[in-house]
């Protein structure tokens, strides 16, 4: 691929996640290859870039644990969590990120500010698995044991698994679209580079007989609301995000799915 | 005798869906779900009607429920939903915003 090897020379790479490139610049030619690894298949092949963040990895070895800080400051994102800080400045499409030479920091930067961008736009990322059969998009949310990752392991061999524990959902005029990640779950596997509109989300749960049952508004919103990833302390963003959930619960059905943990579950699906 | 005067917060989101109220909280993302009792309240909080008003002629009106006891229940909630930063609370009229405004068309 002459293009990529282009990148790599400029120790530079573009990673498109969403149909968002983001290019990433580094003077580390590890931390590069790191990230070629981490980012196959996702990889932008032209120089444009939407976003571009220079990496200093210069920042001392920290832990991962401590809060998530996300504020919006003269124009400015600030991004600071224990093992990284970051500024984000959009109307300039540039920031930095200081950190220690290890993929995880730079993909939680990378999920956050598409969070950021994905409200403005009416999007969201949710902590669900997704996958596309016949066309369509499913989303299936839940926590952490609900059950996503149980979905994407029993996905039938029509089925293009997205992602098994970060949906990207991007609105499109009045339709909803679910992307590819490369944000993984406990299944540890990158997700298809491929999108397609929404046609359910499901609401996981596991019982002992397996059923799907539609949700009201009010009760499907709460549900999405909880599941959705979201950082910044910022009241504006907070509406537009509440607001996203609302008019994808008007526009895309919405039922809980109680399941017993085998494939037949996907008769029931698509 | 009470004179609290009751107004949504601006840095709220708030969206009405199968006759149940959800609220965002703009400061911490909290999200708070209304009953019916509340929801007229947080509807009917325009800043300038007293809450004593508020609760005759929206609550008593509909509920089986004694005046005294009804605005005692009315003063807990709205000082409830004031801790939360949804409603503000205060002894005299708030005026509308021209934010405010635009939201209660």
């Amino acid at each position: 691929m002459p293009e990529l090897i282009a990148h790599r020379d400029r120790l530079s790479l573009v990673v498109e996640i969403g149909g968002m490139p983001v290019r990433v610049n580094t003077s580390d030619p590890d931390f590069l290859d790191m990230l070629c690894t981490r980012y196959d298949g996702f990889l932008g092949v032209t120089d444009h870039a939407e976003i571009e963040f220079d990496v200093d990895l210069s920042a001392p070895k920290p832990g991962r644990d401590g809060p998530v800080r996300v504020v919006r400051r003269s124009g400015r994102w600030l991004l600071q969590r224990g093992d990284f800080r970051a500024e984000w400045e959009p109307a300039r499409r540039r920031g930095q990120i200081l950190q220690f030479p290890n993929p995880y920091s730079i993909d939680s930067v990378l999920r956050i500010v598409h969070t950021l961008v994905l409200a403005e736009q009416g999007g969201f990322l949710a902590h669900a698995a997704s996958a596309i059969r016949n066309g369509k998009a499913f989303l299936f949310a839940g926590v952490s044991g609900a059950g996503k990752t149980t979905m994407s392991r029993l996905a039938p061999r029509d089925v293009s698994l997205l992602t098994d524990e970060i949906s990207y959902v991007r609105r499109q005029n009045n339709r909803y679209i679910a992307c590819g990640t490369p944000f993984t779950g406990e299944l540890a596997k990158v997700g298809e580079n491929v999108s397609a509109p929404i046609a359910g989300l499901y609401l996981l749960a596991k019982g002992s007989e397996t059923r799907i049952e539609p949700l009201k508004s009010g009760v499907a919103t709460r549900e999405l609301l909880a599941n959705i990833l979201f950082f910044a302390q910022d009241a504006e963003l907070v509406r537009m995000v509440f607001d996203s959930a609302c008019n994808f619960v008007d526009r895309v059905p919405v039922s809980r799915l109680t399941f017993v943990p085998d494939s037949r579950v996907w008769e029931m699906i698509g | 005798m009470s004179n609290l005067y009751v107004a949504r917060s601006q840095r709220v989101a708030a969206r009405s869906l199968d006759g149940e109220m959800l609220i965002m909280s703009g400061k911490d993302s909290t999200l708070f779900t209304l009953n019916k009792t509340a929801t007229i309240l947080w509807q009917a909080a325009d800043g300038m009607t007293p809450l004593r008003d508020i609760v005759e002629r929206e609550i008593c009106s509909q509920f089986e429920v004694q005046p005294a006891t009804a605005l005692q229940d009315a003063e807990d909630l709205a000082r409830e939903l004031a801790r939360h930063e949804i409603l503000q609370v205060s002894e005299q009229p708030i005026p509308p915003t021209p934010a405010r405004a635009l939201e209660s068309r």
